[in-house]
């Protein structure tokens, strides 16, 4: 498109305040947008989007477009696909971002195809080519084995961002933006699909996404019943557990738990990794850990190239001795 | 009327392969297929085959493997006839690159199933373990304009709608739609099935049709690059281990606690 501008951020919202993972965007977009020096931008979707919009301009945004409609009052995928894509077409941004969520997971491609573009997906860091205003998107491919830089070829460039790749700015409240209203026209015959039933199967306790401690176990735990000396540690250092895919797929944890490329993404300060092998999909959820504690009986397994501190030995051993001397340390 | 299912799979490099035998042509900008290895059906893609499958042994239903590349190993793409499915249409063609642009392989294989004449249900792996796009099945959606499920860990047709599970961060959702619709599945979906000695044989006899780029009717406007491959190569980790050891496990388990305390991390 001819005379397109801009970085437009799409910000989720959770409750009425803005996620965390819009105001990492906005990081990622303040340093596009100021190697372009054009505006940055947010669409945030709802039917009232005021409190999170002022968040957004503490937060770098320039500008808010307030894309508002009573049917986008929740996330339904067709809705706020038509939405995005009025907006991007009114708008007319050179560059959109966008958080691989599981909602951006859904809107990203669509966006990409109902605007006939090229989507850079699953990126950890993006930059421009200033001569050509391109943007230049790294991620991982091959399951993390290797990185490719990629562009897109038509306008708008859109890049889906891995979330925790960047951090949120500290927000300046001082900070001014100027907040358009976007209201849509919507149908509710637009919805392709219904939901029909919401079953929670989360743990207890802390959110693993959100948890400063995980403990994860893998394929070399064997079964279901060594999770619960993993729930122990967790408990005693304020933390959760996570687990492998190997894990998921044995059935001995719920998919709530899995962490990596296809489960979540964690950032803990300490992620205590227990008989987990450390094949790089399992790391591309991981690798924003601050420390990674790897306990594993194969010296030669990959956790190793990764962890910070290491233990070669069996976790039969290994963890009920750490559980011990961990509750003694925090004893006293 | 037999339900028509298509599952679009996708042949990958084998995701296990040792990580010494993952070369890169930095200059060509593409990975160097191992020559002993032999690539294999994305393993999302066999949870698909798999999902068509339990809707095939409950109702009447036809099941046809799409796919797209420039070359394939005919006797790893045939797996999914030998697991049951029915047919098989390769989409062959050396400009067919099925890696970096996922654009150009959903409006290929977009083409397919027109040519085929639709489908009640397509059912695809949410990503492929090469360059986990994970954005051609919801591209073929939006191209064709049915109705679209992603993640599903489990498929059912009923009374002419589809009803999957669907995975969300802190559980699931049971949600429905229309046929025609396209839906993509997770892991989670169970483990596929193995094939069968029968299924094996009478995937022997079956020859896949093939379509190179002549036999696709393809919008010229759509069938152009979207996204460019700038650099390919392999990282670096500069991460050092320091490895905790005592005179036995037990030993270093309490030695690991006490490490973690010194550095103030616990």
């Amino acid at each position: 498109m001819a005379d397109s501008t801009g970085v437009l951020v799409v910000g989720q919202i959770s409750g009425d305040v803005l996620d965390s993972t819009a105001a990492e965007l906005l990081t990622a977009g303040q340093s596009v947008a100021g190697a372009l020096g054009e505006e940055l931008s947010i669409a945030l979707l709802g039917d009232s989007v005021d409190a999170a919009g002022q968040q957004a301009i503490a937060h770098g945004a320039d500008r808010v477009y307030a894309v508002t409609n009573p049917l986008l009052a929740e996330y339904q995928a067709d809705l706020y696909l038509a939405a995005l894509d009025a907006l991007c077409r009114d708008a007319n941004p050179r560059i959109v971002l966008v958080a691989r969520t599981a909602e951006g997971r859904e809107l990203a491609p669509r966006l990409a195809f109902r605007l006939g573009v090229g989507l850079a997906q699953d990126c950890l860091e993006v930059s421009v080519d200033e001569s050509s205003k391109t943007l230049l998107a790294n991620r991982p491919v091959y399951g993390g084995n290797a990185i490719a830089v990629v562009s897109c070829e038509h306008t708008p460039q859109i890049a889906a961002i891995r979330p925790k790749a960047y951090e949120p700015t500290e927000p300046d409240s001082s900070r001014q933006g100027q907040v358009v209203s976007f209201p849509v026209e919507l149908d509710a015959s637009q919805v392709r699909t219904r939901v029909v039933e919401t079953v929670k199967e989360e743990s207890e306790g802390v959110k693993l996404e959100e948890a400063r401690v995980v403990v994860s176990g893998g394929r070399g735990l064997g079964g279901p019943e060594p999770f619960a000396g993993l729930e122990d540690l967790a408990k005693l250092l304020g933390g959760a557990v996570g687990a492998s895919r190997a894990a998921v797929d044995s059935g001995w944890v719920p998919a709530s738990y899995q962490v990596g490329l296809t489960g979540k993404a964690i950032t803990p300060d300490l992620y205590i990794t227990v008989a987990i092998s450390g094949a790089s999909q399992h790391m591309a959820g991981c690798s924003g850990a601050k420390c990674i504690v790897a306990i594993n009986k194969d010296a030669a397994a990959n956790i190793f190239k990764e962890a910070r501190y290491g233990v070669v030995g069996d976790w039969e051993t290994v963890i009920p001795a750490l559980t011990e001397a961990v509750r003694e340390l925090v004893d006293n | 009327m037999a339900l028509k299912i298509a599952v679009l799979a996708k042949q990958v490099l084998d995701p296990e392969m040792p990580m010494a035998a993952f070369r890169i042509d930095g200059d060509a900008r593409r990975v160097v297929p191992p020559a002993n290895i032999p690539p294999v059906v994305n393993g999302f893609d066999e949870n698909a085959v798999e999902a068509a499958l339990r809707i095939k042994d409950e109702q009447e239903a036809t099941v046809t493997v799409i796919s797209t590349g420039s070359e394939f190993a005919l006797d790893v793409m045939k797996k999914p006839l030998s697991m049951g499915a029915d047919e098989l249409v390769l989409l062959q063609d050396d400009s067919f690159d099925n890696t970096i642009d996922s654009f150009v392989t959903a409006q290929l294989l977009a083409a397919a199933i027109r040519k085929l004449e639709g489908f009640d249900l397509i059912i695809c792996g949410r990503q492929a373990s090469d360059w986990d796009n994970a954005q051609v099945p919801l591209g073929v959606a939006e191209i064709l304009g049915v109705s679209c499920i992603s993640l599903g860990k489990k498929v059912d047709v009923v009374d002419g709608k589809a009803v999957v599970e669907r995975i969300v961060p802190d559980g699931y959702q049971v949600v429905e739609a229309e046929l025609p619709a396209l839906v993509t599945v997770s892991n989670e979906l169970g483990q596929p099935r193995y094939p069968t000695l029968r299924g094996i044989m009478a995937a022997t006899r079956k020859r896949p049709t093939v379509w190179s780029k002549a036999d696709l009717e393809m919008d010229e406007s759509q069938s152009g690059s979207r996204i460019a491959l700038r650099q390919l190569f392999i990282p670096v980790s500069d991460q050092e281990c320091e490895i905790v050891e005592g005179d036995d496990a037990a030993e270093s388990g309490r030695l690991l606690a006490l490490k973690l305390r010194e550095a103030k991390i616990i």
